[in-house]
């Protein structure tokens, strides 16, 4: 094993100092700064780097759909021929409708499907509506689908390292 | 929630500046001052109406791993065995859904090594088998939720 290049060992301390969330504060990345006793430039810098090369995705609000109206989360799981569902997951994916799209292995015989599409929807006929989207996208290489609504969120804080 | 929280909700789930004063610069966008948008946002989030405010990390990209997982727990069994899965800090999201595998949750840790272990303790937790799903492929997708009333 090797050390770790300092670069990393920042990021392994930015990643925790920020996974709690941005302090709600007027200078949130200098309150940060000041927690880790570094400078404020250097962390403006890398959380720069990090939305640049995509290890972070994004910064902003995260809502729980629930309370904006978006009642109905459906888990959409498809069967699909493996020789065509990589094509046709990038047909699924960019439908409108769609928030998340996978392919993920099988666990037979519990499980047959290897396409997962996320669909959320006012209500549980909204959801189906998209779902009939899907359906006509991946035509009769899907040979069975379901639709996993979820009933309650148990948890929901985000990624967090151990540590 | 009013007009200004939803436009806040729409407008920022991403491109919150990264500056000195970002606050300020996204309250100027919105056209409202700095400290309401600060207010604004600590309320949402205490109201249940936002569940972070802060950087989404993609944990691989940051050597990390993450997978999703299903477990089927039998119902009376549900809250007990809801609490040990979520007290692994492993854990980022659970959601009971309605199927015989009733508990699908997300398992982040900071190393593909670790995937594994985490199981293999949560099983050890709960009794019962936990079932892996890790992503094989991502298919691109544009994750925005409008608000809907």
């Amino acid at each position: 094993m090797t050390a770790n290049p300092p670069g990393v060992l920042l990021d392994r301390v930015l990643v925790r100092a920020l996974q709690e969330g941005l302090p709600r504060v007027a200078r949130p990345y200098h309150a940060v700064a000041e927690r880790l006793g570094v400078a404020p430039e250097g962390v403006l810098a890398r959380v720069r780097t990090l939305l640049a090369s995509g290890a972070i995705r994004r910064i902003g609000v995260v809502p729980n759909h629930y309370r904006l109206g978006w009642a109905a989360n459906g888990m959409s799981v498809w069967d699909v021929d493996d020789d065509e569902v990589d094509v046709l997951g990038d047909a699924v994916g960019a439908l409108a409708c769609v928030s998340h799209c996978y392919r993920r292995p099988r666990r037979l015989p519990q499980w047959r499907y290897n396409l997962f599409a996320m669909v959320h929807g006012h209500d549980r006929t909204e959801v189906e509506t998209k779902l009939a989207q899907i359906a006509a996208v991946l035509g009769c290489a899907a040979r069975a689908h379901d639709v996993l609504y979820s009933t309650r969120i148990l948890k929901k804080t985000g990624l967090r390292f151990g540590g | 929630m009013d007009e200004v929280d939803r436009r806040i909700v729409d407008t920022l789930q991403g491109g919150f500046p990264v500056c000195e004063r970002p606050f300020a610069a996204a309250a100027a966008e919105l056209a409202i001052s700095e400290d309401d948008l600060i207010a604004r946002i600590d309320r949402l989030l205490a109201d249940g109406t936002l569940t972070r405010f802060g950087p989404l990390f993609d944990a691989e990209k940051m050597g990390g791993a993450f997978t999703l997982a299903a477990m089927q727990v039998p119902e009376p069994d549900f809250d007990r065995i809801a609490a040990q899965v979520n007290a692994f800090p492993e854990v980022a999201h659970n959601y009971a859904r309605d199927h015989p595998l009733n508990m699908w949750f997300v398992i982040g840790t900071e190393t593909p090594e670790a995937i594994d272990e985490v199981i293999g303790r949560i099983e050890r937790a709960s009794g019962l088998p936990v079932l892996a799903f890790p992503k094989e492929r991502e298919f691109f997708v544009e994750l925005k939720l409008p608000v809907r009333t």
